[in-house]
């Protein structure tokens, strides 16, 4: 059964060590479970962003707690570049397993079909699979003769993502973010972040269900009001653009990255 | 400032002339220009009674008609679904390479871009794949890639994507499969081709006779003014302000 915990208690899910996969920055990301994870000073975590990650992957790697980055790409969008995302790759204290985006979904839809491998068109030619060396090209068995990539399934030990709301028996809206249910099948565990919690069942007509992720994925649930802050939840709140540029200045040397965090975290605990 | 605002309209026009034909485009996240480009093509295809254009912005809200998640893109540029898209790069090459990883030695590179994004796969599948990088420098445009993020030609698989065109601040270059190269199409005023010749660390095959890059005529320039930019403020308001405010 999904459990209705405390953001903290959603947080200590998340050990040293694990396989954890985010979303994207515009599918709802679990910003307040982040600052919890970093204050709780999970380490040692190999990060999986689906496909890509912006603030939430710079907080992440700035605080220490990636060993391993498995990405498409790492960007603050307007705001520009990672800034502790590149200072962390010129100082080589990250595992980087650069990635194209549908190989990233690639991997977790072969997790979600329970096989070891996915095909995917394209990427031949690339220096990703000089990189990559668990990415093979190999003969197709079937069909039409030729070259073909296949990824190996990716299974996050986490999934974590935030959406607007859960009902009681843990079902999640997660409207048409598909990704989100990808995420979750591939995972061993999901903790999900909600904005509220609804009386109402979320399974109850084909219209609603439609959108929703059912408690069978979802492990643990734990309200965080404006828990994507400061990027934006989808048909909730936009992003705080100010906020993420003062963030993209700041984290520009590691004194001002420290200052940023300290007061995101106080942040996080007055709203708490 | 008007300068400015003629330099991205003259940008914004070519990619539209580029883009004919095609029914349906996707634009990455955070690309003004790129999408302006497509609204224009789109109204004036409407105007002129000519077929719809569908349009995919990355990232929006209000331009994306996809309902099965982030895949969905990529599984339909597979199906053949998507004529046209967008890439830049941090560098890109004669032979149409494109990076967006790094410079110098990974993984400890010396400048550090974002990633690949969908790039290695995108390149293979979509037909009409254009180039689009503003600065023109020796430093974008080199003789070889860093990091080859995707390629633009692999004889050793089929495939029906790759670069079409390669569009700059100061020029349009055609791309050439069959040579595997560029070829320098037109000049955007103020500049020459000794200027491109400079500015361009790659070798590319240059005509007898430069054209110079039409500017938008008075009816392209009216959509653009007007409709275009109302289009744009929903997803890019800070870009659609600039323009209104140069005008």
């Amino acid at each position: 059964m999904t459990e209705i915990v405390a953001l903290e208690a959603l947080a200590a899910r998340v050990a040293s060590g694990l396989t954890l996969a985010v979303p994207v920055d515009r599918s709802g990301v679990a910003m307040a479970a982040t600052a919890a994870l970093i204050d709780a000073g999970v380490d040692n975590l190999h990060l999986v962003c689906v496909p890509i990650s912006g603030m939430q992957a710079d907080l992440l790697i700035g605080a220490g707690a990636i060993a391993t980055l498995e990405t498409s790409a790492i960007s603050l969008g307007e705001a520009g570049g990672a800034p502790r995302f590149g200072a962390a790759v010129r100082a080589g204290s990250l595992t980087l397993r650069d990635a194209t985006c549908p190989a990233i979904h690639a991997g977790l839809m072969a997790a979600q079909h329970g096989v070891p491998f996915m095909p995917i068109a394209g990427i031949i030619g690339s220096d990703l699979l000089e990189v990559r060396p668990d990415w093979k090209v190999i003969d197709s068995p079937v069909g039409e003769a030729r070259k073909v990539v296949v990824v190996p399934a990716i299974t996050p030990d986490v999934a974590l993502f935030h959406a607007p709301e859960a009902d009681r028996a843990g079902n999640v809206r997660i409207g048409r973010l598909r990704e989100l249910a990808t995420m979750a099948y591939a995972a061993k565990r999901t903790l999900v972040t909600v904005e509220r919690i609804v009386d109402r069942n979320l399974l109850e007509t084909e219209d609603s269900a439609a959108g929703v992720l059912p408690s069978l994925y979802v492990d643990s649930i734990a309200v965080a009001a404006r828990g994507a802050w400061p990027l934006a939840l989808w048909d909730e709140y936009p992003a705080d653009e100010a906020e993420i540029a003062r963030y993209a200045a700041m984290a520009r040397s590691e004194e001002g990255f420290r200052a940023y965090l300290s007061t995101f975290l106080a942040h996080r605990k007055q709203v708490a | 400032m008007s300068s400015e605002r003629e330099r991205r309209e003259i940008l914004i026009a070519t990619i539209a002339d580029l883009l004919d034909g095609i029914r349906h485009v996707a634009v990455g996240a955070s690309s003004p220009i790129p999408a302006a480009g497509a609204m224009l093509l789109r109204a004036r295809n409407e105007r002129d009674g000519k077929p719809p254009v569908r349009i995919s912005i990355l990232g929006s809200q209000a331009h994306n008609f996809f309902t099965n998640g982030g895949i969905e893109l990529f599984d339909c540029a597979a199906q053949g679904r998507v004529d046209a898209f967008f890439l830049g790069g941090g560098q890109i090459d004669g032979e149409g390479n494109i990076n967006l990883v790094g410079t110098g030695d990974y993984p400890r590179t010396d400048v550090r871009w974002p990633g690949s994004f969908g790039s290695a796969y995108l390149y293979h599948l979509i037909p009409r794949v254009i180039l689009f990088r503003e600065e023109h420098s020796p430093r974008v445009f080199v003789p070889k890639v860093d990091f080859v993020s995707a390629r633009a030609i692999t004889p050793e698989v089929p495939r029906r994507g790759g670069p079409y065109a390669l569009l700059t601040n100061m020029a349009l270059f055609d791309f050439d499969r069959e040579a595997g190269g560029f070829a320098l199409r037109s000049v955007h005023p103020p500049f020459t081709p000794a200027d491109i010749r400079d500015n361009t660390g790659f070798s590319y095959a240059e005509p007898e006779v430069v054209r110079e890059t039409p500017r938008p005529d008075p009816a392209t320039l009216a959509l653009l003014r007007g409709r275009i930019l109302d289009d744009l403020a929903e997803t890019y308001p800070a870009f659609a302000r600039t323009m209104k405010q140069a005008a």
